[in-house]
């Protein structure tokens, strides 16, 4: 019992310095916040530089792998977040979306030859269209079927982009098109919108631009009233109802708003990656964008952010234990659940719904339990 | 609004200080490159690319062994210009294979580079060395559409699946005189490539094909099996990796499906036969653009190389090691006939034409091979010996 | 296009309902689990892994080049299948007390239990490719290589039934796997485990009440879904004579979707869901070939769920029935 308690104190006097920093934050006038935005979007810009480099990735190009993993593994798990943190419900075939963003740059590019802004747009609407296509008939069911169901879903769209060969089966696409460049425009000697094929960080900055206009979009509805019925939802979808809230329309908008982030990283991913195919698009990816959504705090875009960068960028950085690294990330997912289960940087508010026992990161899914399903889920541990 | 202006730009022009900093810094440790040249002694790095340590390394450690020869044996002789050789281990990942190409550019300066191993990652990484002008030759990348991207730096010592399938296909329908074909590939890129290419050859000579595909992570492949048994052919492919193919053989014998099995390089493996069992396996035919050195070999350049590649890595050298082998000796031979830059490296690869272990080295326009040679290899006994070139081999 | 079906229905049919007999006795362990802490267990289709790699280290210890006959052959089957049911018994409960008990106590979500799951998922499979396998099957530098298990019965064909040979090793598989599922219907709706089992799964705080150690309850749980699958590991080595680190993925998702397609945490459901999903799968690869099998499946499975939502049996371990 005792270590029991030294991790409840660790954990304790960690919440308390998060808590203290947030009631600041909370405080503070909004001059000082936008403040803090615009250094944090500077840094953002500045990351490629090689000094981080040598320390962040010894072992590979640095502004690669902000690109991929870390980017696309932060901009996706925002887009979950959205449908998991924010809505509560559980998308294990999220890669789906990713993919069907990589496919449309993909073939657009090559087949019609559409530019990578228009392809951009066309990609948006395409994912939200199949997310609203696989949440139309499946955003009735309850928890974990919908679990199963998007596995399915993800699995499926792999699968049949394989076995047709009029998109390349097996084989991909190769040969897609960049962005198109504007030369000669120079900020610190990167010529910063020339995509080409050596420098990673023109595609970067532009991905860091993409999910800079996303987090201020995810953050103006989190705010407003589609926020507010998605919190309803996830603490009580049957309460939500009787109150009037159109459950299923909201379930299927935060569906559709997440499919088309995904979309729109699967985009801006195929415009830089040449070449695509089937394999790019695993069950592993959906589960490693949950793992990052879950580690870092489902429903803060903050903990979302950070936990994304942990997922992916731990890995690259330890590629030197080479095989051992996979070993020891599995090993580090059941240690942070077992000591911060809701998160590294959980939202406040999920924090207070899982103190009242109301669902909060408890409601898997669109099935969410009271008070009584809610330890049952536990197994009643007391 | 006017103090918050001015806020953003103190915010801003602080951003800017940091980055003309942190920019300085960047520059300032920057090591020069290739060293002004004139001065004596240098070493050139060279890189080895390929799957190291994932599923699949089993097909990539021994080019990489046999590279790895090739540079101890050139720097013993005490060269001018020493080589180095640096590994890159990218587990078949594409997007790996991409961010550690654009290291081995832009940090590790390497001239040159063998590999990347697989098709897939090379249609990721091979346009970053040619932007970069880094002469590479593949011990391994077999898909046929490599070669037709134009790319001026890119070279490989194999013939391709568009090669090797006509040639497994005409092997088929030739000296093993099948009429009615089952051909099954495990929708990966190389096995469907190949697949399709023993498909069309077939057909162009009035074969009957029957086809279907299998997942190679499933275990089960009854369904295949159950098609390939209502079809009856007299000989069946495979276009897929050694693993599928094991599982495949054992499946079709249990269900008393004894039609001659064949498959592509992908397969060429010590596991198809205990994956299959030794019973099941007997008779396994496998095509494969590679040459491995057999026991009963004649020529002593081949046999030379086999006895040094066992010296130093205490196994025989298996797939694609005399491959890997010449891969690099056409590296050393142009850096020791004085060339040191990527550019007159590569200028030297194109007018290269020397006797390798594997075959000729001459290269096409294109970077292809110009010998063109499939061998053929059989299962017998629990073990995986010559037949002989394709074109020639007979079927005891 | 469905004439290659009608031609070979019958090869098909028995080859469906043998692997689907292997996806119900794994499904069971994810209903079970679920059913009573309401947790996708992900890490369940590495116990069933860990039970095909103890089955297939019997067959080596014992050094088996031929295939046996008589006593020699029912000992070397009784062996496999509990050292097999064993070792995975053993590792589900383990699983159980580092990655999803400590969750349990402090009250964590079931979306961390989730992460916990794959997590342990990935310790597992990676140790086995980088330690166990190189070390304990002595085979340095292959730990993510197919491993080939030797044959220990022969596999001979004992009748037809409309061009279908039914060999000797998928009759034993078949009966093994319907007989241990009638077995576990019977302890969970005739013992007094298994009445704890029901009454957690339907209100563990009445339970608790009513003098229920729920701690045991959800070991009991594990130990029971891990045998399950432990012997669905040798049956499987048995069968198809292959094990690899990676081997329960493919394996687990398709149990899941049994279990899910079944009706979740209904026992019975778990073995109609997979004799379905087997079927299925194999009629659907004989119209539009095996390439298509997994999509046939999960789509079957999407269609299933919109006219049955919860499966085809139902929830029925959590309702009535007590």
């Amino acid at each position: 019992m005792s270590t029991n308690s030294t991790i409840t104190n660790g954990r304790n006097a960690f919440s308390a310095f998060i808590d203290g920093i947030r009631d600041r934050w909370a405080a503070a006038p909004s001059w000082q916040r936008w403040t803090v935005y615009i250094m944090l979007f500077v840094i953002a810009l500045l990351l490629p530089n090689e000094s981080f480099g040598r320390f962040m990735s010894p072992y590979s190009d640095w502004a690669s792998v902000l690109f991929f993993p870390i980017g696309t593994y932060v901009v996706l798990a925002i887009g979950l977040n959205v449908v998991v943190g924010q809505a509560g419900l559980l998308d294990l075939g999220f890669v789906a979306f990713f993919a069907i963003g990589g496919y449309s740059m993909a073939l657009l590019g090559t087949e019609l030859g559409l530019n990578f802004w228009e392809i951009l747009i066309l990609g948006v609407i395409l994912s939200a269209l199949s997310g609203v296509m696989l949440g139309g008939p499946t955003l009735r069911l309850r928890g974990d079927y919908l679990a199963i169901v998007t596995l399915g879903f993800g699995e499926i769209v792999r699968q049949t982009a394989e076995n047709t060969d009029a998109i390349g089966g097996p084989r991909g696409i190769a040969g897609i098109p960049h962005p198109p460049s504007i030369e000669g425009v120079e900020l610190f000697g990167i010529e910063i919108f020339k995509y080409g094929v050596l420098d990673p960080r023109p595609y970067y900055y532009l991905l860091v631009v993409v999910a800079t206009a996303i987090i201020i979009f995810v953050k103006r509805w989190e705010k407003s009233r589609v926020g507010r019925a998605w919190a309803a939802i996830r603490e009580d979808e049957d309460a939500a109802e009787v109150m009037g809230v159109p459950t299923f329309k909201f379930k299927l908008l935060a569906f559709a708003i997440g499919a088309s982030i995904g979309g729109a990283m699967g985009v801006v991913w195929a415009g830089k990656t040449i070449s695509i195919n089937p394999n790019d698009f695993l069950f592993m990816l959906s589960a490693t964008i949950l793992a990052a959504v879950v580690l870092g705090g489902s429903g803060n875009i903050p903990g979302v952010i950070l936990g994304a960068f942990l997922v992916a960028w731990l890995p690259e950085r330890f590629r030197g234990l080479s095989d051992y690294r996979i070993l020891v990330f599995g090993a580090a997912l059941v240690a942070l659940m077992i000591f911060r289960p809701e998160g590294l940087l959980p939202s406040r508010r999920r924090r207070a719904e899982l103190a009242e026992g109301t669902g909060g990161m408890g409601s898997l899914g669109a099935e969410v339990p009271g008070p009584e399903t809610q330890r049952a889920a536990e197994g009643a541990g007391k | 609004m006017r103090p918050k202006i001015a806020r953003l730009g103190g915010v801003l022009a602080v951003g800017v200080a940091l980055t003309v900093g942190l920019a300085a810094c960047g520059g300032g440790s920057e090591p020069t490159p290739g060293g002004g040249g004139a001065s004596a002694p240098t070493t050139l790095k060279i890189g080895f690319m390929g799957d190291l340590s994932g599923e699949n390394s089993g097909i990539v450690i021994p080019p990489s062994n046999g590279a790895q020869l090739a540079v101890d044996e050139y720097n013993a002789t005490n060269p001018k210009v020493k080589v180095e050789m640096i590994k890159y281990d990218s587990r078949a990942d594409a997007t790996t294979a991409v961010s550690l190409a654009q290291k081995a550019i832009k940090d590790d300066k390497i001239v040159a580079l063998v590999g990347p191993a697989f098709s897939g990652e090379s249609k990721q990484a091979v346009p970053l060395l040619e932007e970069a002008k880094i002469p590479n030759i593949s011990a391994s990348a077999t898909n046929a559409d490599l070669a037709k991207n134009g790319w001026k730096f890119w070279h490989r010592v194999v013939p391709n699946d568009g090669v090797q399938g006509p040639a497994i296909a005409d092997f088929i329908s030739g000296a093993a005189a099948a009429k009615n074909v089952f051909v099954v590939d495990d929708k990966s890129e190389y096995g469907k490539g190949i697949g399709d290419a023993v498909r069309a050859q077939l057909k162009s000579k009035g074969v009957t094909v029957t086809d279907d595909a299998l997942d190679p992570a499933a275990t089960d492949y009854s369904s295949t099996v159950n098609k390939a048994a209502a079809a009856k052919p007299d000989a069946i492919f495979f276009g897929g990796y050694y693993a599928g193919a094991g599982k495949l053989i054992k499946q079709l014998r249990d269900k008393g499906v004894d039609a001659k099995f064949f498959s592509g390089d992908g397969s060429l493996d010590k596991g198809i036969i205990e994956g299959a069992g030794e019973k099941q396996a007997e008779g396994t035919l496998i095509g494969c653009p590679c040459r491995i050195p057999t026991p009963d070999e004649s020529d002593e350049k081949v046999k030379k190389f086999a006895a040094d590649y066992k010296a130093k890595f205490g196994a025989d050298p298996l797939i694609y090691a005399t491959e890997g082998y010449d891969a690099m000796t056409t590296f050393l031979k142009a850096i020791g006939a004085g060339a040191t830059t990527t550019e007159t490296i590569n200028d030297a690869i194109g007018k290269s034409d020397f006797q390798g272990i594997s075959k000729q080295i001459k290269f096409d326009p294109t970077g292809e091979p110009s010998a063109k040679s499939i061998y053929m290899y059989q299962v017998k006994g629990g073990q995986i010996g010559l037949l002989g070139d394709t074109t020639t081999a007979k079927l005891g | 296009m469905f004439d290659n079906l009608l031609g070979s229905f019958w090869p098909y049919t028995i080859d469906g309902l043998i692997v689907g007999a292997i996806y119900g006795l794994v499904a069971l362990g994810y209903t079970m689990v679920y059913g009573v802490l309401r947790l996708i267990n992900f890490a369940h289709s590495e116990v069933f892994m860990i039970g095909t790699m103890a089955s297939a280290f019997v067959v080596m210890t014992l050094g088996i080049t031929t295939p046996l006959t008589g006593f020699a052959l029912i000992g070397g089957l009784l062996l496999m299948v509990l050292v097999g049911g064993a070792a995975s018994a053993g590792s589900a409960m383990l699983l159980e007390r580092i990655a999803y008990r400590p969750l349990r106590k402090r009250g964590a979500s079931r979306l961390a239990a989730l992460i916990s799951a794959i997590g342990a998922s990935l310790f597992l499979q990676e140790l086995f490719a980088l330690v166990i396998i190189p070390q304990v099957f002595d085979r340095p530098q292959q730990g993510r290589n197919q491993m080939g298990v030797a044959r220990i019965m022969d596999k001979e064909v004992l009748f037809t039934i409309g061009g279908a040979q039914i060999r000797v090793d998928q009759i034993l598989i078949f009966v093994a796997a319907i007989g241990m599922m009638v077995l576990l219907d019977l302890l969970v709706n005739r013992t007094k485990i298994g009445r704890g089992i029901r009454a957690t799964s339907q209100d563990p705080e009445t339970a608790v009440l009513m003098g229920v150690d729920i701690d045991k309850i959800v070991r009991m749980t594990f130990l029971i879904g891990g045998l399950m699958a432990g012997v669905a590991g040798a049956l499987f080595v048995l069968q198809f004579e292959v094990t690899k680190f990676s081997i329960g993925f493919l394996l687990g998702i398709k149990a899941f979707t049994a279990a899910v397609l079944g009706g979740i945490g209904n026992l019975r459901g778990a073995l109609v869901g997979g004799l379905f999903l087997g079927l299925i799968e194999n009629y659907g690869a004989a119209v539009f070939g095996s390439g298509w099998k997994d999509v046939i499946a999960f789509s079957v499975l999407v269609l299933v769920l919109m006219f049955r939502p919860t499966g085809i049996l139902g929830e029925s371990l959590q309702q009535a029935r007590a």
